[in-house]
């Protein structure tokens, strides 16, 4: 029974970090049709912002707890920034060229931002961990929990309604779902397709950049964090499906339940359950679980 | 298309042309300079512990030596037998078959003299047999795993550090002398040469020593970063040691999530040379963990004028840094070749050494350094052996940093296995040979 509760719990902390990961990389191929490979970079960007944030908020004497909201601020600043910059200073350039084009062009991305992080924040690392023992330990059973692990489980679910809802329940949303199905007959319905794609990358960076700013209390902020990021990103997308929110959650929880009953109970298994649950989605239902219905022109 | 064709053509002419009619260097000006390149993590995460602090190590030793009489002798010589050392750095990021690549440009294309380098001991697998192919001087400085010189010999291929063999054997004889009693171990280790093969030797070791049953084997990913699942795990099955070779921004991040979650109480943690992360984590690093460095190196390095011109010129550089296992190993590495060279130059008329001179005389080479005396000793000569020292972490309240307390310091000929023996089987028979008095 314990064990069962510390896989679920386990799980489900694994998942709401690997969904906060993932979505703003599914929301960008969603809606521009772009695999970001810098996705990683925005998340390495959001925990070094963060980092700094945490740094100058806790140096002072303000409430502990408006801590997270400096974090959160510090992300929308790096998402601000860097969302529309990319998405008009170099993205727009390549949309009406091949789809490999663009991943070309965003692996480009990925190394010059890998540099530049390195050249602004250099190799040495920084540290966040003030937020990580705001919210106390939590004993379940006999098994002890960082209270802020839980909060990230909560945190990756307000992330995924409010995202549901404003895509589905809002008219803005609905504009953005339209661009998602057929960004030309949008276009010729007076959408403005080119403000959707700015916002809707702004979007995705800021999420990528609070996933990281929301994992710096947790580790040493430092260069390479952007690789593993990208590659458990894109596991993600491609089991829940491309450009799927509910594919993203659906796909995160199968990823983080399968990690933990792997550590758990096989071990040896860890290193390839993800690329093992991967494989199996992508020999029985290539498009992901909740791929989105494709169009046919006629 | 075909003007733009036509124009490239023109354009590689061109410069094939220029190259073609370019002078050659002077032999003179090529014989003043000694080339030397320092493969290293400048990118990833393997270069803020390591890579950025070795590369950083090399550099001011050279600067030092080119000025002449900074260090102490023997090492007071200008450059390397009088000849100025020109050093560049390549990042040793980009995966093995980028290494080896960048290897055979290094000595094809770029022409250096000797390179010194890798900390990934898969990168050490894949150059060393390439170095021996080309023909060139490779002298491995930090990578740990033993299979380099017992899975074949070399002739152009050198590691002037101890193998990770000694860190597991360290640690395990610590146990022993203190006299602790452990029921279980676990082990929670990078996924790769280097973790495989020191959790391999530790628990054989202890198995053999304190006859301590194996609880589980995690392998998470190196650069996973998030270790809430395994500290669980950990947790779940309550051994009385764990063992751990993360290193770097993984072994970081490895404590700041354990530790809240007291995984350091009521049991022992030993990392393998995990002296690396005292300084960055400071008050995070939890006390009363069991911990190398290896070798005599950082925080167990003992006062000598080589140590203290290596701690003054770390901190002129890096204020408030105190020098750790990685500026120690690429020093060794560094005064290791200039020995080697010096030797070979002065048995040959003192005129420029063939780099077949420079690997003769450093084979079975002993020479001092900021860690203590360095024996190439195994692998015919061309693996290093030296003193290797363990101890506990405890928050100095007066010097307000991590040190370590409870020191035992072990001789090379005990926590390393005898020439002719493979450490797996040199452990599995008991340690013959072992002189620890």
């Amino acid at each position: 029974m314990q064990l069962a509760s510390t896989i679920l719990i386990d799980g489900l902390i694994d998942a709401s970090w690997i969904f906060i990961v993932a979505v703003g990389l599914t929301l960008i191929f969603g809606v521009l049709n772009i695999l970001n490979i810098a996705h990683g970079n925005f998340y390495a960007i959001g925990a070094y912002v963060a980092a700094n944030a945490v740094g100058i908020y806790y140096s002072g004497s303000n409430p502990p707890m408006l801590g997270l909201l400096a974090m959160t601020g510090a992300a929308l600043a790096a998402a601000i920034v860097l969302g529309p910059l990319l998405e008009r200073g170099l993205l727009r350039f390549f949309y009406h060229r091949d789809e490999i084009v663009l991943v070309l062009v965003t692996y480009a991305l990925f190394l010059i931002l890998e540099d530049a992080t390195k050249l602004i924040w250099g190799v040495n690392p920084y540290y966040a961990y003030e937020p990580y023992s705001l919210f106390g330990n939590v004993n379940v059973g006999r098994m002890n929990y960082v209270g802020y692990d839980f909060f990230l489980i909560g945190l990756a679910v307000f992330i995924g309604i409010v995202l549901w809802l404003g895509l589905n329940r809002t008219r803005s949303g609905k504009v953005v779902l339209a661009v998602i199905h057929d960004r030309e007959m949008s276009s010729a319905a007076g959408v403005n397709v080119t403000k959707i794609f700015v916002i809707a990358f702004t979007i995705g960076v800021f999420l990528a950049a609070l996933a990281g700013a929301f994992t710096a209390p947790k580790i040493s902020v430092q260069p390479g964090l952007a690789v593993m990021v990208v590659l458990l990103s894109f596991a993600v997308v491609v089991i829940g499906g491309l450009g799927s929110i509910e594919g993203a959650a659906i796909a995160s929880l199968i990823v983080g339940l399968s990690r933990a009953l792997a550590i758990h109970l096989a071990p040896w298994a860890e290193l390839f359950i993800v690329y093992l649950v991967m494989a199996m989605m992508l020999a029985v239902r290539p498009q992901g679980i909740f791929a989105p219905t494709a169009l046919r022109k006629i | 298309m075909r003007s733009a064709f036509w124009r490239v053509l023109g354009l590689a002419s061109c410069l094939a042309v220029a190259n073609f009619l370019a002078p050659p260097a002077p032999a003179q000006e090529k014989d003043k300079v000694f080339k030397l390149g320092i493969v290293t993590f400048t990118s990833g995460p393997g270069a803020e512990s390591f890579g950025t602090p070795g590369w950083n190590a090399a550099k001011r030793l050279i600067e030092a030596f080119n000025r002449g009489g900074e260090l102490p002798a023997p090492y007071d010589k200008i450059g390397f037998g009088g000849r100025k050392v020109e050093v560049s750095v390549i990042d040793e990021s980009g995966g093995t078959t980028k290494q080896v690549q960048e290897l055979r440009n290094a000595f094809d294309r770029d022409n250096f003299d000797a390179i010194i380098g890798y900390i990934s001991s898969s990168n050490c697998l894949a150059a060393a047999p390439v170095a021996e192919e080309m023909k060139k001087l490779l002298i491995l400085f930090d990578c740990g795993t033993p299979r380099i010189f017992e899975d074949r010999e070399y002739q152009y291929v050198f590691r002037n550090s101890s193998h990770a063999t000694m860190d597991n054997v360290a640690i395990v004889r610590y146990l022993q002398k203190r006299k602790i009693k452990l029921a279980t171990a676990a082990g929670i280790n990078p996924d790769y040469a280097y973790g495989r093969d020191n959790w391999k030797d530790f628990i054989q070791s202890l198995q053999k020593v304190l006859g301590t049953k194996t609880g589980s084997e995690l392998w998470p990913k190196f650069g996973a970063g998030q270790y809430g699942t395994e500290i669980s795990a950990l947790l779940q099955t309550n051994p009385s040691i764990i063992h751990t070779s993360l290193w770097g921004g993984d072994l970081q991040a490895f404590i700041l999530q354990a530790a809240p979650r007291g995984l350091f109480k009521n049991r022992l943690v030993a990392i393998m040379a995990g002296d690396h992360v005292l300084h960055p984590l400071g008050k995070r690093m939890p006390e009363g963990v069991i911990i190398g460095a290896r070798g005599v190196g950082g925080p167990f390095a003992k006062q000598s004028a080589l140590n203290d011109w290596l701690v003054a010129s770390t901190q002129k550089h890096e204020p408030g840094v105190l020098p750790s296992q990685a500026h120690y190993r690429m020093t060794q590495s560094v005064l290791g070749l200039k020995s080697a060279v010096e030797k070979a130059m002065a048995a040959n008329g003192n005129k420029r050494p063939t780099t077949e001179q420079i690997a003769a005389a450093l084979r079975g080479l002993e020479w001092d350094t900021p860690s203590g005396k360095i024996k190439m000793a195994l692998g015919n000569g061309h693996q290093a052996i030296q003193a290797n020292a363990i101890g506990v972490t405890k928050w100095d309240q007066k010097l307000n940093r991590m040190i370590v307390t409870d020191v035992e310091v072990f001789a090379a000929e005990c926590v390393n296995p005898p020439a002719g023996i493979k450490s797996e089987d040199w452990i599995a028979q008991g340690f013959p040979g072992a002189k620890c008095d």
